[in-house]
C-alpha cells in the first residue's frame, strides 16, 4: 500500500523532471538512459524500503534498526553515510584541478576514523542508546545535558544538510540539467520516504546500497584508468606529468612564475605540494576539524547504536576505514585520470570546483560524448552521486529528528514519560519537520556559497561535542555545568569565527575582483580571438580556445552580476569590511576553546557527588559492555 | 532482571583495574601517534618542500609516497588496535563480566 503510493508520487514527480529538463553534463539523446538508471537504483531502493517498513515497529527500531545490524554491513553503511558527493566528487575534481594538493586533502577524512575507532566506537555503543545526548546524560542532570546536546546536534546537521541539498540540487542540475528547485525537492521528497517508512533499517540499508554502487563505479573508473599502463604505479605519473593539458593547467596556476619553467617541470609540479592549499596553518585548523570532528559528527555517533555490540562496533569501524580508505586512494586515480583524459578547462567549465571531474572522466572512459557507451557510464556515475545525496541526507536528517523527538519532546517535554506509541509518532513527526527544513532551506539557499558549511559543521562537531562526550567518558570530575559550558562556548566560537573569517561575502573585495576580471578580460578575449584566426579549426587549440572564450563571458558576465548584486553594499552580514581573521577554519582556536571550557565549567559548577558516582558507573559499563547488551537483545 | 551490579566494587577490583590501565596506554600511545603522523603530512608539505618534492621511483616523489603512507598507517594503527582488543581487552572484560554474574 505505502509503496504503491509513493511509486506513484516518484512517478508523478518523474513527469515534470524530463519535461524541465535543460542543459546539463548529459546530453539531450541520452537524458532517458540517465533517468533509467536513476529509476533502477530508485526502484532498488523503494524495494528495500517497503521490506523495511514491514520491521519498524517501536523507537528503537525506527532509530536503531533494533541494534540488530551486524558490524559488516553497519561498515559499509559508516562509508555511505559519510562518503558524500563532496568526496567522490569534490575530492577527485580538487585532484584534477590542483593534482597533489586535492589527495593530500583527503587523507584527513580517513584519519579521522581513528579517533573514532580507539575513544568514542565502543564507549558509546556501551554507553548510548538512541542519540548522542543519552550519553551525556548518563551521569548529568538529563533535561539541561539533552537541551544543549540536541541544540549542537541539530546545529551541526542543518549546517550539514544545508551544504548536502544545496550541493546536491546544484550538482543535479550540472549532471543532467534538472531545474536546481526540483532536484532539491526530488531529494527531500525521496529522503524522507526512506527514513519516514523504513527508518533505521531502510537508511542503514540505502547507505550500503550507496556505497556498493559507489566502489564498483570507483572500481571499474580506476581499471579503465589504469589498464593502459599495465597498473604500473610511475608509468600512470609519468603519463600524467607527460601530458599537455596537465602542464597547461600548472602554468595556469603559477601565473608569471611558470615563465621560467619546462614543460616536463611544469608537469612534475603537478605532483608536488602548494598548487592550491596555501596557507599551513589553515589546513591544520582544518586537519584538526577533521580528525577530531568526525567522531563528533552525530549521523556518524548514531550509526554505531545499531549494532549489538562493542565487538561489532569495533569490527564496523574496520570495515569502513577500509572502505573508506581504499575509496581515497582511488580518487588519486580518478583526479589524475581527469586531468589527463579530460583536462581542467573543460572540467571546470561546467562546475569551477571541479565536481564534473569523475563524470566526465567515466563518459571519456565509455567511449566518449557520443558513444552509447559513453553515456550509459556517464548516467551510472550521475545515479550514484545522486543515491550519494541522498543516502546522506537520510542519516542527517534521522539524527536531527532524534535529537528533536527522543532527547527534546520525549526526554524534556514529556520528562521520559511516553508511551512507545507515542515516541514513534513524535520520531515520525519530526522526521517530517525537518525534512520539510531541509527542503525549504535548500530553496531558499540557492545559489549561497555553501562549501564553508561542511567545514563548519565538522568545527562545531570538534569543538562542542567531542569534548563534551570524551569529557563525560573519561574525566571524573566533568558535570553538568562543564558540558552546558562546552556544549555553548565550543558552538558559539566556532560559528563567531567563520562569521568574520575570509569566508564570508566582502562585497568590497568582490567588486574589486569583479572589477578586474572585467578589466583584464578585453586583452584576453583579444588574444583569444588572434588564436581562433590563426589556426584551422579542425585544430585541438581552436577547440580549446573556443571553449576559453565561452568561460570567459560566462565568467564576465558573473561579474557584472556582482557588481549589480553588491552595488550598494559595503560590509559583510556581520558588518565587517573586510576579515578580522585570516583562518578559513576555526578549529585550531575553537577546539581548545571547548576542551577549556568544559573542564572550567565543571569545576565552576562545583563538586557534582550523583554525577562523580554515576561515572564509577558508566566507567564500569563502558570499559566492559556490562548490562549493554542486555539492551539490545529486546531491542 | 537482576538486581544492578556493584559498581564500586568492580571498579575497585584488581582484574578492571588492569584492563583500564591496560587500555590507557594503548589508546593514548596510538592516538597520539596517529594524529603526530598526520600532520606531519601539512607540515612537511609547507616547510620542507625540498624533501617532499625528491623524485624517488620514476615520477613518484617523497611528498606522494608520505601521503600514501598516511593510508597504510591509518590501517595498521587500526588493525593493531584490532588485535589487542580483541585478544586481550575482550578476554579482561569478558571474565569480569562472568565474575560479576557468577557473584550475582
Amino acid at each position: 500500500m505505502i509503496t504503491k503510493g509513493i511509486m506513484a508520487g516518484l512517478f508523478a514527480l518523474g513527469m515534470p523532471i524530463l519535461a524541465w529538463a535543460a542543459e546539463g553534463a548529459v546530453a539531450p539523446a541520452y537524458r532517458l538512459v540517465t533517468f533509467l538508471v536513476f529509476g533502477v537504483v530508485i526502484m532498488l531502493t523503494m524495494y528495500v524500503t517497503y521490506m523495511a517498513s514491514k520491521r519498524v515497529h517501536s523507537a528503537s527500531d525506527f532509530y536503531t534498526a533494533g541494534g540488530g545490524i551486524s558490524g559488516l554491513q553497519n561498515g559499509w553503511a559508516i562509508a555511505g553515510d559519510y562518503l558524500s558527493a563532496a568526496s567522490f566528487l569534490g575530492i577527485a575534481g580538487l585532484i584534477s584541478l590542483y593534482g597533489y594538493d586535492g589527495f593530500m586533502y583527503s587523507v584527513g577524512w580517513l584519519v579521522a576514523y581513528i579517533t573514532v575507532l580507539l575513544v568514542i566506537a565502543e564507549p558509546c555503543r556501551n554507553i548510548g542508546k538512541y542519540t548522542l545526548a543519552d550519553i551525556l546524560a548518563y551521569r548529568n542532570d538529563p533535561k539541561k545535558v539533552r537541551v544543549v546536546g540536541a541544540i549542537s546536534v541539530i546545529t551541526v546537521s542543518t549546517f550539514y544538510l544545508t551544504a548536502q541539498m544545496v550541493g546536491g540540487g546544484v550538482l543535479v542540475k550540472a549532471l543532467i540539467g534538472i531545474d536546481y528547485e526540483v532536484s532539491v525537492m526530488a531529494v527531500g521528497v525521496l529522503m524522507l520516504a526512506y527514513v519516514l517508512f523504513g527508518g533505521m533499517v531502510a537508511t542503514t540499508y540505502v547507505q550500503i546500497i550507496k556505497a556498493v554502487l559507489l566502489v564498483i563505479a570507483s572500481i571499474i573508473l580506476v581499471m579503465l584508468v589504469w589498464a593502459p599502463y599495465g597498473f604500473s604505479l610511475p608509468e600512470f605519473l609519468a603519463a600524467v606529468v607527460g601530458d599537455d593539458k596537465v602542464q597547461g593547467q600548472v602554468a595556469r596556476l603559477l601565473g608569471n612564475s611558470a615563465d621560467t619553467m619546462s614543460s616536463a617541470e611544469l608537469g612534475q609540479r603537478f605532483l608536488e605540494p602548494g598548487l592550491y592549499l596555501k596557507d599551513p596553518l589553515d589546513q591544520i585548523s582544518l586537519g584538526m576539524a577533521l580528525v577530531f570532528g568526525t567522531a563528533g559528527l552525530p549521523h556518524i555517533l548514531m550509526r554505531f547504536f545499531t549494532v549489538p555490540n562493542a565487538q561489532e562496533a569495533r569490527k564496523s569501524v574496520i570495515w569502513a576505514m577500509a572502505i573508506i580508505g581504499g575509496f581515497y586512494v582511488m580518487t588519486l586515480f580518478l583526479g589524475m585520470g581527469a586531468a589527463v583524459h579530460v583536462g581542467a578547462t573543460e572540467i571546470s567549465f561546467i562546475d569551477k570546483g571541479g565536481n564534473m571531474a569523475a563524470p566526465l572522466l567515466a563518459q571519456y572512459l565509455g567511449g566518449g560524448a557520443d558513444s552509447v557507451m559513453g553515456n550509459f557510464m556517464l548516467a551510472f556515475v550521475a545515479a550514484v552521486a545522486f543515491a550519494t545525496i541522498v543516502a546522506v541526507v537520510a542519516g542527517l536528517v534521522l539524527a536531527a529528528a532524534s535529537a528533536m523527538a527522543h532527547d527534546l519532546y520525549v526526554g524534556v517535554i514529556r520528562g521520559e514519560h511516553a508511551t512507545a506509541a507515542e515516541q514513534i509518532k513524535a520520531a515520525r513527526i519530526s522526521t517530517l519537520v525537518v525534512g520539510a527544513i531541509a527542503i525549504v532551506i535548500g530553496i531558499a539557499a540557492k545559489g549561497q556559497n555553501v562549501a564553508h558549511l561542511v567545514a563548519l559543521a565538522f568545527a562545531v562537531a570538534a569543538s562542542a561535542n567531542l569534548p563534551c562526550i570524551l569529557l563525560t567518558l573519561y574525566w571524573k570530575r566533568c558535570n553538568t555545568g562543564g558540558i552546558m559550558a562546552g556544549m555553548i562556548v565550543g558552538t558559539v566560537s566556532a560559528i563567531a569565527l567563520v562569521m568574520v573569517s575570509p569566508n564570508m561575502t566582502y562585497p568590497l573585495k568582490v567588486k574589486a575582483n569583479a572589477t578586474q576580471l572585467i578589466t583584464d578580460a578585453a586583452s584576453k578575449r583579444l588574444g583569444l580571438e588572434d588564436t581562433l584566426a590563426a589556426v584551422s579549426p579542425e585544430e585541438r587549440a581552436y577547440k580549446d580556445a573556443t571553449k576559453a572564450l565561452e568561460k570567459l563571458l560566462k565568467d564576465v558576465e558573473k561579474a557584472e552580476a556582482d557588481l549589480l548584486r553588491y552595488a550598494d553594499q559595503r560590509t559583510s552580514i556581520v558588518g565587517l569590511e573586510e576579515p578580522l581573521i585570516l583562518l578559513k577554519n576555526p578549529g585550531i582556536i575553537s577546539i581548545p576553546l571547548g576542551f577549556l571550557a568544559v573542564i572550567l565549567g565543571s569545576l565552576l559548577w562545583g563538586r557534582d557527588r550523583r554525577s562523580e558516582s554515576r561515572w564509577t558507573e558508566l566507567y564500569v559499563r563502558q570499559n566492559t559492555g556490562l548490562g549493554a547488551a542486555k539492551a539490545s537483545v529486546h531491542g | 532482571m537482576s538486581k544492578s551490579p556493584d559498581w564500586e566494587a568492580i571498579a575497585s577490583s584488581p582484574k578492571f583495574k588492569q584492563l583500564v590501565a591496560r587500555k590507557r596506554i594503548v589508546l593514548s600511545g596510538l592516538m597520539l601517534f596517529s594524529v603526530c603522523y598526520y600532520f606531519l603530512l601539512p607540515i612537511g608539505a609547507a616547510y620542507f618542500p625540498d624533501m617532499f618534492t625528491q623524485q624517488v621511483w620514476g615520477h613518484l616523489n617523497i611528498g606522494l609516497v608520505f601521503a600514501l603512507s598516511e593510508f597504510v598507517v591509518a590501517w595498521a594503527v587500526a588493525l593493531i588496535y584490532l588485535r589487542i582488543a580483541n585478544k586481550k581487552f575482550d578476554v579482561l572484560a569478558a571474565e569480569i563480566v562472568a565474575d560479576v554474574e557468577a557473584g550475582q
